[in-house]
């Protein structure tokens, strides 16, 4: 097996609040593949873009290690930092609030190839632009327009044009579609696909949409207040989803068939303060197979099959 | 046959907006009935006129610049567009209630959730203030939320609290019609399961007919009766769960149904519906779905087809069904 492209071992990232420490990353560990797409899933609150935005170092990790390309990453600074961020981008969730309403298409878009100093002179970075914009499909009429006279899979087109202007070996992409129409969401999609078919990029694609990330992805990682409570290749996290809060995630989306009835597991009550954590499953009071030992300790992923990681205290 | 009681009934609406940039066409010309306990889902992309549709049932298009051009809304047999605004503010939320999209900013900020539920009940009900806020208290039970929480002000609440306190109070004074505009979109899958059990549970228990505004045909499945397919104004398709799911007519329901990824079935893949929504103030002459067909003939470009019985139930717009032998290839197993 090939090394991976990014590794993250024991992540975690804390912040300082009133009421004390929340827990947004806690203890995240996984690998990623050159090429490959690790989509993160979970609900609002549950720490997936603060650990995409940790591992782009755009927040400081409190703790744990990031390696790229097998290169210890957590604590880069000034030049050496900078010029790790061109092996590695981001694309946001909000094409609308994402990009700067005073600055052309063209402009946006050349922004990262200026900051970076990668073209020989003003041509060379127009050339660059267009052709850029060439890739992720927007029509060159668009060069001069500013984000506000486009509509939202436009605005995201530019997003991710920004995003490989730096030829990126890996991209995070946190709710890349979540605020686009059906039809537009597809054409994203497909696009980001290609992409990855054409230039080998890693992708981490962080989402709460789980009928997205399971067409997406290769592997899919599920966050809980902090913490990944289940890992495993795209069709058998679906086919075999082991942790209980799997199971009920993945039975509480509707599909779109009627000749398909399911058996839907109702969760009670909602997603706990991640503050001031105690030592015990942090999924516990919503749980219907809690016993004794989920209020001890808190249960560490294991691999429970080949591939399949899970941290749960009944498939120990 | 006896003609069933209609709870809704919406003749030839259309709804226009004038703004600096042109006459926006909301709607152009839709029909709906709605009988009591039914649920029609509503489904289409942004822009489709979704919601414009829906304040129309209310007779709350946006003042100076929403104009309805064309119609009647008759609810529970009185016309909502002409009656006097003092009936109209009781058959708001007595006739019709209205569960809004955005919890977040659906509810008033300086008031307690108790109080805010009580008050459209001491409106409607005509009951003391101490009658009204034990009414929200037991609603708030309702809606499973903890009667402690009354006295709690909107920002004390996470967003699955808010919307059930906003379902609370479309549902306190026992609305016969009750339309719900993307209720769950704002929250999380689980808590969104949660919610629409709460809707469910509360519409069997006093036979309440709905309608559902919503993107997302998972939930259509799971909670309608009927489906109207909307697009650029205009209901495209209309049908039984059975016939839009399983009997699909229209291409750009196809198109819908293509362009989602699912969880029964694995792509790397998606099929797009080509090209944009058109502009909304620029109406063609032929069919509004026209440019990103790909079942397009001239004659789509020149005459929009008028509404073609497929069926006692089913009815779709698309001149192609004029054809003996035509139809889209989408088949279901």
């Amino acid at each position: 097996m090939s090394e991976p492209i990014l590794q993250v071992k024991k992540l975690n990232k804390y912040f300082k609040t009133k009421r004390g420490l929340l827990h947004a990353v806690d203890g995240v560990s996984f690998d990623l593949e050159f090429g490959k797409t690790l989509g993160v899933v979970g609900e609002s609150g549950c720490g997936k873009s603060t650990l995409g935005r940790t591992i782009i170092r755009l927040l400081e990790p409190t703790g744990g290690e990031i390696y790229f390309e097998g290169k210890d990453i957590t604590k880069l600074k000034g030049k050496a930092l900078i010029n790790f961020r061109k092996n590695i981008q981001m694309v946001f969730q909000d094409p609308f609030s994402s990009l700067d309403p005073r600055m052309s298409v063209g402009q946006i878009i050349a922004e990262p190839i200026n900051l970076h100093k990668l073209a020989k002179d003003k041509e060379d970075v127009e050339r660059r632009t267009l052709e850029l914009m060439d890739t992720v499909g927007l029509a060159q009429r668009w060069y001069g327009s500013y984000p506000h006279q486009l509509d939202g899979g436009r605005r995201q087109r530019i997003g991710i044009a920004r995003a490989l202007a730096l030829k990126p070996k890996m991209i995070i992409c946190d709710e890349p579609v979540s605020a686009l129409d059906v039809s537009i969401q597809a054409q994203i999609l497909n696009l980001l696909k290609e992409l990855q078919e054409t230039r080998n990029i890693s992708y981490l694609f962080i989402t709460h949409d789980l009928s997205v990330v399971y067409n997406f992805s290769d592997d899919i990682a599920v966050m809980y207040l902090g913490k990944l409570v289940e890992k495993a290749p795209a069709e058998e996290l679906f086919r075999n989803p082991i942790h209980p809060y799997t199971k009920a995630l993945l039975s509480a989306i509707p599909v779109p068939d009627i000749n398909k009835k399911r058996q839907r597991i109702i969760l009670e009550g909602e997603v706990f303060s991640p503050i001031n954590l105690p030592d015990e499953c942090r999924f516990r009071a919503r749980c219907n197979l809690r016993f004794d030992m989920c209020a001890k300790h808190e249960p560490e992923l294991k691999e429970v099959e080949p591939n399949h990681f899970v941290a749960c205290w009944a498939n120990n | 046959m006896v003609k069933e009681k209609l709870v809704l009934e919406i003749n030839d609406l259309v709804v226009n907006y004038e703004t600096d940039n042109g006459t926006v066409h909301a709607v152009n010309g839709i029909n709906l009935k709605l009988k009591q306990k039914q649920s029609v889902g509503i489904v289409g992309e942004t822009g489709a006129g979704k919601t414009t549709t829906a304040l129309a049932i209310l007779n709350l298009i946006p003042q100076p610049t929403g104009i309805i051009k064309n119609g009647t809304i008759i609810v529970d047999g009185k016309n909502m567009l002409t009656i006097s605004e003092s009936d109209l503010r009781m058959m708001r939320g007595k006739g019709v209630s209205m569960i809004f999209q955005d919890p977040m900013t659906a509810l008033n900020p300086v008031f307690t959730i108790g109080e805010q539920i009580a008050e459209s009940v001491r409106i409607h009900e005509g009951v003391s203030n101490k009658d009204a806020m034990q009414r929200a208290i037991e609603m708030l039970e309702i809606v499973g939320i903890d009667k402690d929480r009354a006295y709690d002000y909107p920002h004390q609440l996470s967003g699955g609290m808010k919307q059930r306190v906003v379902i609370a109070i479309a549902l306190a004074c026992q609305a016969k019609l009750l339309i719900a505009d993307e209720p769950t979109t704002a929250l999380d899958v689980t808590i969104q399961a949660q919610v629409l059990e709460l809707i469910r549970s509360y519409r069997e228990k006093y036979d309440t007919a709905m309608i559902l505004i919503t993107h997302d045909l998972g939930i259509v499945a799971e909670t309608c009766d009927e489906v109207a397919v909307m697009y650029a104004g205009v209901i495209v398709e209309y049908g039984t769960l059975e016939d839009i799911f399983n009997r699909t007519k229209h291409p750009y329901t196809e198109g819908l149904f293509n362009s989602l990824p699912n969880i029964i079935e694995r792509r790397s893949k998606l099929t797009p519906i080509p090209g944009m929504v058109l502009d909304p103030t620029i109406l063609p002459d032929g069919c509004v779905f026209a440019d990103r067909c790909s079942y397009v003939i001239d004659t789509c470009r020149t005459t929009f087809q008028k509404d073609i019985a497929v069926s006692d139930t089913h009815i779709v717009r698309c001149s192609r069904y004029q054809e003996p032998g035509f139809n889209i290839k989408r088949m279901i197993a």
